[in-house]
């Protein structure tokens, strides 16, 4: 829905105060993403998938940023490989460089560690927070890993079936609520009627 | 419009091309098919015909202009279609890209690789069973011009027809030429259909390209309203397609057909 792919059945949605249904190319101007389920055109090389989505962002200076992220997120060696040949893990790390070509103010990470062995899964998590820490913007990041929400993330929200259940930090809130863990937290409420499907309401 | 988004869906397009020659063949081998063998077929109908119709001139001539209609067409749902099968809807509709920049985008693709197909198929035309092409003059320019904006209208039309219907409509597509073109008399005059028929042809702008080469072939000169009707129609035509496909795109948005593409299924 904040990528502009999906119509909310209700409210709105703005953007760095622009509202996303009324001028949804403003506003995705100020976004980017990465996610296991839109993997970049396997056809393309890892330099023309960054050129094309940097054309596609409208990216001033593109051909130096994209050599700046190629750097940054050690794809030098892999630019003239397609992208469809790349591990996992490097597939991650060229995700997350397209998602860095405009500077987005809002950027979306949607399980950006699935599928990652612990070790490139803690660099991905080094790196993001670093990108946090630098360029200022904010980041949704979605995970089932509570661990790695608890370890990353500022603010945490347990979402069911379009509800929020549960909000707040995530290194206090497991003990606010009698867990000792935030991933006991989680099965708690995922057990829940309401997570469930119930008609109780919160 | 912004260029650079413009710019981009042409150059994917071209790094598809230049990575993969199963992509260009299909540019080039289709047209050079059907103009070696209508070459044939028209230089043998000289041969036994002494009616003084130059089939080289009015019926390969007509191969040419058809094809080309038809590469304009696929120029443009191809590019569509690389999307379609690298499951990339998501990754460029989530883009700042207008659906307007996105149909220029086709367009310019649709331009780039027609002109290829048209450069062939001239060459082997003329080089190969000597065409006239030229003798038609600047009327080239209103005859191309039609069957360009029409290709871009029908090119565009497809599109959203697979938009709508999911991936799997891709077949409805590729016959769509061959149905359209009884009704625009590529081969003969729109006098020898049916009423119904006829009807139709005078409602699809190719119709007025066929009707006026053959005039012009056999020297009895053309007719400029009916050019610019036929302009008309197509301009008309690629508006309304653009129209659908931007609904459509609005739709998928809508019910979530476009997040759920590959499902073939909105829930």
């Amino acid at each position: 829905m904040v990528l502009g792919i999906l119509q909310p059945s209700a409210g709105e949605i703005r953007i760095e105060g622009t509202d996303l249904a009324r001028r949804r190319s403003q506003a995705l101007a100020h976004t980017n993403f990465a996610a296991v389920y839109a993997a970049l055109p396997g056809n393309l090389t890892v330099y023309q998938n960054l050129r094309f989505f940097s054309l596609l962002y409208n990216v001033t200076g593109g051909a130096r940023r994209i050599e700046q992220l190629l750097g940054e997120f050690d794809l030098q060696a892999l630019r003239n490989t397609r992208s469809g040949l790349l591990s996992s893990g490097e597939q991650t790390r060229l995700a997350l460089a397209k998602a860095l070509l405009n500077q987005p103010r809002l950027l979306l990470l949607d399980e950006p560690t699935a599928s990652l062995d612990p070790s490139a899964a803690d660099l991905i998590r080094s790196r993001i927070r670093a990108m946090a820490a630098g360029s200022g913007c904010g980041i949704l990041w979605t995970s089932h890993n509570m661990y790695e929400v608890e370890e990353t993330c500022d603010r945490v929200l347990f979402l069911s079936r379009g509800r929020i259940l549960l909000e707040g930090d995530p290194k206090t809130l497991p003990h606010a609520h009698g867990a000792v863990t935030l991933e006991q937290l989680f099965i708690r409420l995922a057990r829940e009627p309401l997570a469930a499907g119930s008609p109780s309401t919160p | 419009m912004k260029l650079r988004p413009i710019a981009a869906i042409a150059l994917r397009q071209f790094y598809l091309m230049r990575g993969s020659p199963t992509r260009v063949l299909p540019m080039i081998a289709w047209v050079a098919i059907d103009i070696v063998l209508w070459g044939f077929i028209s230089r043998y109908l000289n041969t036994v015909t002494s009616g003084g119709i130059n089939f080289i001139a009015s019926l390969l001539g007509a191969v040419l202009f058809w094809d080309f209609f038809t590469r304009v067409m696929m120029g443009v749902t191809m590019a569509f279609f690389e999307d379609v099968w690298s499951r990339n809807f998501i990754n460029v509709f989530a883009t700042p890209l207008l659906i307007s920049e996105y149909l220029a985008g086709l367009v310019l693709t649709g331009v780039a690789t027609s002109l290829v197909g048209l450069a062939v198929m001239l060459l082997l035309a003329t080089w190969l069973f000597g065409l006239p092409f030229f003798s038609l003059g600047l009327l080239l320019l209103p005859f191309l011009l039609v069957l360009f904006l029409f290709g871009i209208g029908l090119g565009v039309l497809a599109s959203a027809m697979v938009l709508r219907l999911g991936p799997a409509s891709e077949w409805l597509v590729w016959p769509i030429p061959a149905l359209l073109s009884p009704f625009v008399g590529v081969f003969y005059p729109l006098s020898t259909l049916p009423a119904w028929m006829r009807d139709i042809g005078h409602a699809l702008p190719p119709s007025y390209v066929f009707e006026n080469m053959r005039s012009v072939v056999g020297g009895h000169g053309y007719s400029g309203s009916g050019l610019l009707l036929a302009i008309a129609l197509a301009l008309l035509d690629i508006l309304l397609a653009a129209w659908l496909f931007t609904a459509i795109h609005r739709y998928a948005v809508g019910s979530g057909l476009l997040a759920r593409y590959s499902a073939e299924s909105a829930s």
